[in-house]
């Protein structure tokens, strides 16, 4: 390898709460090289970026840039240095114009005669990297189509006001992008690196990172657990290297009775898609595949469809446990028996007023059968930690009468001790004949389900009965391709 | 597409269509005030309207609102009716502090994270106080200076028109044509990537605060110079009326979309329908101020309506 790469990073951990996002990773970019950047749902590679980008600190380990170890790093630091990145949430103005936008990328673009100068520093790029775009330095963000807006987004990482550009990160540059335009941008990616340019290449179609990257880094669980030349790799390596199957001898607790003796509750097809999700009186129905890939989609339109809609067939009344708990989730003013008590207030009424000694009992039964650690039934539900947070969304959903419960991904951030705890508790709910959608990004928690759907760009790609159901598996169906 | 059938053709005809709809209906009901001492004596308040207006629209274009803009004018209506009268130079340099003030309260709401409505709502009782401190019953006299001014008779154009020309003309070049205008209305679009490009976003709510003080203290000027003499209450219905102008001129509330052309023909288009349209239709004054507020909610609406059919 060349003296000394352009970055490296040694020892590098970062810490969300309890959750290990980085856990020691060392990683070195060389001049002129694409390193490709592959692994499955909360590996580590955006936390990654966000480090070499300077937009989150390590809690440990060291940058070097050019052979310099950097001691205050940050975003500006990185801007410097000349390291650029291209997040995937789309990080323009959009009542700005094009050119507007570049001024305010670039702070150096002032005076008079500035609109011109902004205005032809990103039509060069645009007109480099995609020849034929079509778009104006005069047109609003806001109204060019999402394709468009991540092509200037792309192009403006490589436009330069003062300080050049050495490495680019690109996160999924290729998600929002056709395949013609996606083709030229890997193109220019390509030529770029031949010019002594260097990148990160984050993509989760494995034949793009395959076809185009020089060295190839697989993430799992914080750690770069695989890494060399792309020629070394091939998919079977690549979707091996990024999940071991590991099979949960508990899960087989689950009854898993014949599919088609107990009555249908669910039956849903997903848009454009030929295979449809269904679901039986007293199954566990998990819903996988790489996160955004249409699965809370669904959920919230088995949620809505209270009269038939096209494509979707629900039996019975349905209860949402939601994912996101600060936000869809709990009361944050009310105690924890009101945020129990608050799916089933029909029961507990005595007159046209709420009983509070029903109120009282149903929070009492919860509190035993799930138990959630509390002195008090009636302390504030902010007084929980995360963890008895999402039990009591648990217990809203299940002391409500709905047979049909959907989750949508309702375990991030909890607690092995509680996710064994609710898992218990799901198994005893499907015995009695409750029907539960499952969507979750753990495979642990996907050998919990009678049957999985994996979910690719919006529709259902495979259909693994129980058994079948492997790490493994879902990656390979997550990272399927077309091409 | 044509440039006219684009949505963003159409996003800036609407306000001047509003204001010809407005125009049509004072011909059709009163044809002789269609003429310069027409429009003179139309037009009357339409310049300080404009310039609350144009401070609000920068308060707006950083995805806040000012609930105190109408007493804050209000106050330094008094304050030139009395200092700026009686010692020059201790009035102006009230009126620099006031617009000192105001670039603090940028500061307050940028490094606490307040609500603007909030800490303006409170402002807007402090203005009005220290008002009625200053002036507890209407009196006071403008500078001459000021009067004479406010009362030009320029050629051709009434100087209503002209002043809204020349006040639309200086706040479309600093917001919309400026290097920094484009950095000061991004920080409505996506403060986020803006703050990410390395600028400081505490800058920026500073001096969009600080441009509303400035435009609040030349509108309170404009106010006093008309009417020759201040009141603690002369300002009060100026924040509704100026958040009215912003939106009718084809701003928004979040996003950082202003049209300054746009606030200042929204402010002319108020300004004669207020009180002109409505005498032309034989309205008592003592239903004015209800049809006012009627007329606003249903032009507004409209505007929604309209807006809303031509986005992409």
């Amino acid at each position: 390898m060349a003296p000394s790469p352009l970055v490296s990073l040694d020892g590098v951990e970062k810490r969300f709460g309890a959750v290990r996002a980085l856990d020691g990773v060392d990683l070195a970019i060389g001049r002129g090289e694409c390193v490709g950047l592959v692994g499955h749902n909360g590996a580590g590679k955006s936390t990654l970026m966000h480090v070499l980008a300077g937009t989150a600190a390590p809690d440990s380990g060291r940058i070097a840039v050019a052979g310099e170890t950097q001691r205050a790093y940050s975003a500006r630091r990185a801007r410097q240095l000349g390291i650029r990145c291209v997040f995937q949430e789309l990080s323009l103005c959009p009542n700005l114009t094009v050119a507007e936008n570049i001024r305010v990328f670039h702070p150096a673009i002032r005076g008079l005669g500035w609109r011109g100068r902004a205005a032809a520093l990103i039509a060069d790029r645009l007109d480099e990297i995609f020849p034929g775009h079509g778009i104006a330095a005069t047109d609003l963000v806001q109204d060019l189509s999402l394709g468009r807006r991540q092509m200037v987004e792309v192009a403006r990482a490589f436009t330069v006001a003062d300080e050049a550009v050495t490495l680019v990160i690109l996160d999924e540059p290729t998600s929002a992008l056709d395949s013609h335009t996606a083709g030229q941008l890997l193109a220019f990616m390509r030529r770029a690196v031949a010019g002594g340019m260097s990148f990160v290449f984050i993509s989760h179609l494995l034949g793009e990172v395959l076809g185009n990257s020089d060295r190839i880094v697989v993430m799992r669980d914080g750690r770069i657990v695989a890494g060399g030349p792309a020629r070394d790799f091939d998919r079977d390596r690549l979707v091996t290297a990024m999940g071991g199957a590991k099979e949960d001898p508990a899960a087989a607790a689950i009854a898993g009775g014949a599919r088609d003796a107990a009555p249908l509750r669910v039956r849903a097809r997903p848009r454009g898609n030929s295979v449809e999700l269904l679901a039986h009186e007293g199954e566990v129905i998990g819903l996988a595949g790489l996160a955004g890939h249409g699965q809370t989609d669904l959920l919230r339109r088995i949620f809505a469809a209270t009269r038939r809609q096209s494509g979707i067939e629900v039996g019975a009344a349905v209860a949402l446990v939601a994912g996101d708990r600060q936000t869809d989730g709990v009361f944050p003013q009310m105690s924890i028996a009101e945020n129990i008590s608050i799916g089933s207030l029909g029961k507990l009424l005595q007159g046209p007023l709420i009983s509070p000694r029903r109120e009282a009992a149903l929070a009492e039964s919860w509190r035993q059968r799930i138990a959630i650690r509390t002195p008090s039934m009636g302390d504030n539900i902010l007084s929980l930690s995360g963890g008895n947070q999402q039990k009591a969304l648990f217990a809203r959903a299940l002391a409500s009468d709905a047979p049909i419960i959907l989750m949508d991904d309702p375990m991030r951030g909890v607690d092995i001790a509680t996710k064994l705890e609710v898992y218990d508790l799901i198994r005893q709910e499907a015995a009695r004949g409750r029907t539960f959608l499952w969507y979750t990004t753990e495979t642990d928690e996907l050998m919990q389900c009678d049957h999985v759907y994996v979910f690719r760009n919006g529709a259902i790609v495979a259909d693994l009965p129980r058994g079948a159901v492997t790490e493994e598996k879902v990656i390979q169906s997550s990272f399927l391709e077309t091409a | 597409m044509t440039a006219l059938a684009s949505p963003r053709a159409m996003r800036a005809l609407l306000p001047a269509l509003s204001l010809v709809l407005v125009l049509a209906g004072i011909a059709w009901l009163n044809p002789r005030a269609i003429s310069y001492f027409g429009f003179s004596l139309m037009l009357n308040l339409a310049v300080p309207i404009a310039l609350a207006t144009v401070a609000q629209m920068f308060v707006i274009a950083g995805n806040d609102l000012d609930l105190s803009i109408g007493p804050f004018i209000g106050f330094t209506g008094c304050i030139a009716a009395t200092w700026l009268n009686d010692t020059p130079l201790l009035g102006a340099a009230m009126l620099l502090g006031c617009i000192a003030v105001y670039a603090a309260l940028g500061a307050l709401i940028a490094l606490r994270n307040l609500p603007s409505i909030v800490v303006t709502l409170g402002m807007s009782f402090v203005w009005q106080g220290l008002a009625i401190l200053l002036l507890p019953k209407p009196g006071g006299a403008a500078p001459d200076w000021l009067q004479a001014l406010m009362s030009v008779k320029p050629p051709l154009l009434p100087f209503p028109v002209l002043a809204a020309l020349v006040i639309a003309a200086a706040a479309w070049f600093g917001l919309m044509r400026t290097s920094y205008g484009a950095v000061l209305r991004g920080s409505g679009g996506n403060p986020a990537a803006v703050a990410r490009a390395g600028w400081s976003l505490l800058a920026i709510k500073m001096a969009l605060f600080a441009l509303a003080g400035l435009f609040g203290v030349l509108s309170g000027l404009a106010l006093i110079g008309i009417t020759t003499s201040a009141d603690a209450n002369i300002g009060n219905g100026y924040t509704l009326l100026s958040i009215a102008g912003v939106i009718l001129g084809g701003g928004e509330f979040v996003g950082g979309v202003v049209s300054p052309v746009g606030a200042v023909i929204g402010a002319l288009t108020l300004a004669l329908a207020a009180s002109p349209l409505l005498t032309f239709l034989r309205i008592p004054p003592d239903w004015q101020v209800g049809a006012n507020g009627a007329i606003l909610i249903i032009v507004l609406a409209a505007r929604a309506r309209i807006g809303r059919r031509s986005e992409p």
